[in-house]
C-alpha cells in the first residue's frame, strides 16, 4: 500500500470540525450534504420497514397493561405452545448439528468426487417455500401418502403430530451449521489434524481437541441462527401441525390462531417473547461475529 | 470403505471420511432428497390434462401474477435502498452505526408469524404509517409487497457490503485525478465493482420472496384472484383434500426455485471472478 498520506484536516473537515471523518480524502468522499442524504434515506427506509415493526410488537404487546400480557403468556394453551416450541428447537438443532459437523468434516478436510453437487444439495432446503416442505411430508406420512396406511395400522401419527412438527422444522433449518462450518474448515486446511495424528492422537482426540475447538465460534454461530428459525418456523410447521390447541400448536401457530379470533393483546404478547428472542439472537450473533472475524483473520495470517 | 475408495481422490491421513460422508448422506437422502422427490413422484401419477389444469386455472394465474409481480417488485426496492444502505454503512460515521448494522440482520431473526402481525398492524388504515397513506396497504397487494420488502432488507446489504469494502480505494483516487465528478467514479467505476454482489443480493431477496407464507398471510387479506399468493393456493387446495393438485402447484414452484438456485449459484461464480480480476 504506498496511498499518498492527505493531511486529516482536508477541506471537509473544516466543515464539522466536531467529529473525525471516516475518510479522511476530500477527492474520493462526497459533499457533505450528499453524505446527509444518503444516510437520512437509509435510515427513513430501514425505519420504515424494520425499526417501526420491531417496536409495534412491544407497544401492542403491552397496550392493554401487565395483567393481559402475563396471562396471555401463562395460559395453558400459550404454554404448552412454549413447550412444543422449545421441544422442536431441542430436536432439530442439535440433529442438524451433527449433520453439519460430519458433512463439513467429509466436505472441507477431504478432495472427493460430487463434493459441488453435495454443496448445492446441502443449500436446497433454503431455495425450497415454508409450505413446500410442509408438503412433502404429506405426502411421505399422510393419510395417503407412502407410509401413511403402515403407519395408521401400527397407530402412529407423524402429520398432525409432533413428529410432523419436529420433521419440518428440521427440514426448514437443515442447511444451517454445516454452511457456517464448511467455508471455515476449508480455510483452516488439515495439517493441525495431520500433525495430531502424527503425533499418535486418536481420531476422536483429534476431533475433540484440535478440531472443535477451532471452529467453536462458526458452531455456536451456526446453533444460534438455527435455533432462531425452529423456534420461528411457521408455514412448513403450518402444513403438518393440524392447529390442535393445546396438542399441536406451537408458539407462531399460537400467535395466527389468537390474531385470528381478535385477541390482539395476547397474540402480541406472546409475539413479543419470539421478538425477544430475535434481539437476543441478534445480539449472540453479532458478538461472535467479531470472534470469526478475528479467527479468520489469524487463519490468513498464518497463511500468509 | 466403499465410499472412500470409490470417491476419494487422494489418500489422506485423516481419519472419518466414510463415517462422516456416510452419515451425511444417508441423513441428506432421508430428510431433503425422499421427500422432496415424493412430490415429483405425486405430479406423475396425473394425467397431463389433470395437471395442466391444476397449475394454470384462471385462480393459480392470478396468485402467480401477485406472487411473482410483488416478488420482483420488493426486491427491485431491496435493490435500490439495500445499495443505499451498505454503502452508508461501510463509508460515513453516524450516532448508533453498529446497533443499526446489526438490526439489519432483523428479518432473518424474527419469526415470520411475528412480522407478519407487525406489519399489519402499523400499515392497517388505523395503523401508526397506514394512516398517513392516502391508499390502503393492509388487506391488499401492496400489503404483500410490504412484507416482501421486509424479508427481503438482509440480502441485498450483506451481499453488497463485504464487496464495497473491499473496494480498492486507489481505484478511486485515479479516477478523481484524472477529473471525474464523485458521480461519475460511482457510476463508472464502484458500480460495475459491486454489480454482481448486488444482483446476487436481489436474486436472492426474490428467490426469498417467491416461497415466503408466513409475513405474507397476515397482510394480504387473501382474497382469490386479488390479493392469494401462490404458497397460500397450496394450502387451501391442501386442506381441501386436493393433494394431487396440491402438488402440482407445488412442482412449478420447485422447479422455479431450483432454476433460480442454479442462477444464484452462477452469478456468485462471477462475482468471484470480477473481484478476484480487480
Amino acid at each position: 500500500m504506498n496511498t499518498i498520506a492527505l493531511p486529516k484536516n482536508g477541506a471537509d473537515t473544516a466543515a464539522a470540525p466536531a467529529r473525525p471523518l471516516a475518510t479522511p480524502r476530500a477527492a474520493t468522499s462526497e459533499a457533505p450534504w450528499v453524505r446527509r442524504l444518503l444516510i437520512g434515506v437509509a435510515l427513513a427506509f430501514l425505519t420504515l420497514f424494520l425499526f417501526v415493526p420491531l417496536v409495534a410488537v412491544f407497544f401492542e404487546a403491552f397496550k392493554k397493561g401487565w395483567d393481559v400480557y402475563l396471562a396471555a403468556i401463562i395460559e395453558p394453551d400459550a404454554r404448552s405452545a412454549i413447550g412444543l416450541t422449545l421441544t422442536a428447537a431441542a430436536i432439530s438443532v442439535p440433529l442438524n448439528l451433527v449433520f453439519g459437523i460430519s458433512a463439513a468434516w467429509a466436505i472441507a478436510k477431504f478432495d472427493f468426487r460430487g463434493k459441488n453437487l453435495l454443496l448445492t444439495l446441502i443449500d436446497l432446503p433454503f431455495s425450497v417455500s415454508p409450505v413446500i416442505a410442509g408438503l412433502i411430508y404429506v405426502l411421505v406420512f399422510g393419510l395417503q401418502g407412502w407410509f401413511g396406511g403402515w403407519l395408521q395400522d401400527h397407530d402412529l401419527k407423524v402429520i398432525f403430530a409432533v413428529p410432523g412438527i419436529v420433521l419440518a422444522t428440521v427440514f426448514i433449518t437443515f442447511p444451517f451449521v454445516a454452511r457456517e462450518l464448511i467455508p471455515l474448515m476449508q480455510a483452516q486446511g488439515q495439517e493441525q489434524e495431520e500433525a495430531a495424528r502424527v503425533l499418535g492422537a486418536s481420531g476422536w482426540q483429534m476431533f475433540w481437541r484440535v478440531t472443535l475447538p477451532n471452529v467453536k465460534w462458526a458452531l455456536l454461530y451456526g446453533v444460534i441462527l438455527c435455533n432462531a428459525r425452529a423456534m420461528g418456523e411457521f408455514g412448513a410447521v403450518s402444513v403438518v401441525s393440524g392447529h390442535i390447541r393445546g396438542q399441536t400448536n406451537t408458539m407462531p401457530l399460537h400467535i395466527e390462531i389468537l390474531y385470528n379470533e381478535y385477541q390482539f393483546a395476547a397474540a402480541f404478547a406472546v409475539a413479543s417473547l419470539l421478538a425477544l428472542l430475535a434481539l437476543v439472537t441478534l445480539g449472540l450473533k453479532h458478538f461472535i461475529e467479531q470472534r470469526v472475524k478475528d479467527q479468520k483473520r489469524s487463519v490468513g495470517d498464518r497463511a500468509e | 470403505m466403499l465410499l472412500s475408495r470409490s470417491l476419494l481422490k487422494r489418500h489422506s491421513v485423516l481419519p472419518g471420511f466414510d463415517l462422516a460422508l456416510g452419515f451425511a448422506l444417508l441423513y441428506l437422502s432421508l430428510i431433503v432428497l425422499v421427500p422432496l422427490s415424493a412430490a415429483f413422484l405425486k405430479t406423475f401419477t396425473m394425467t397431463w390434462a389433470a395437471f395442466w389444469d391444476a397449475v394454470s386455472s384462471p385462480r393459480v394465474l392470478a396468485s402467480y401474477r401477485l406472487t411473482f409481480g410483488a416478488s420482483f417488485a420488493a426486491a427491485a426496492l431491496n435493490a435500490v435502498f439495500g445499495l443505499i444502505v451498505a454503502w452508508v454503512l461501510v463509508r460515513y460515521d453516524f450516532p448508533f452505526k453498529r446497533l443499526i448494522d446489526a438490526l439489519v440482520d432483523l428479518p432473518f431473526a424474527l419469526p415470520t408469524a411475528v412480522a407478519g402481525i407487525a406489519l399489519t398492524a402499523i400499515y392497517a388504515e388505523n395503523g401508526w404509517i397506514g394512516q398517513w397513506l392516502p391508499f390502503k396497504v393492509s388487506f391488499t397487494p401492496v400489503g404483500v409487497f410490504v412484507a416482501l420488502v421486509f424479508i427481503g432488507v438482509p440480502f441485498v446489504v450483506r451481499t453488497v457490503q463485504p464487496v464495497l469494502e473491499d473496494v480498492n480505494r486507489e481505484l478511486e483516487e485515479a479516477a478523481a485525478t484524472l477529473g471525474a465528478s464523485r458521480w461519475q467514479t460511482f457510476a463508472k467505476v464502484i458500480l460495475p465493482i459491486v454489480l454482481p454482489a448486488l444482483l446476487t443480493g436481489f436474486a436472492l431477496a426474490f428467490a426469498r420472496a417467491l416461497g415466503e407464507y408466513g409475513s405474507v398471510i397476515f397482510i394480504a387479506g387473501n382474497m382469490p384472484m386479488v390479493s392469494e399468493i401462490t404458497p397460500l393456493l397450496i394450502i387451501t387446495k391442501l386442506e381441501q383434500y386436493d393433494i394431487a393438485g396440491a402438488t402440482a402447484i407445488a412442482v412449478v414452484m420447485l422447479v422455479i426455485s431450483f432454476v433460480l438456485l442454479l442462477l444464484i449459484n452462477s452469478l456468485q461464480t462471477w462475482a468471484r471472478k470480477r473481484q478476484g480480476g480487480v
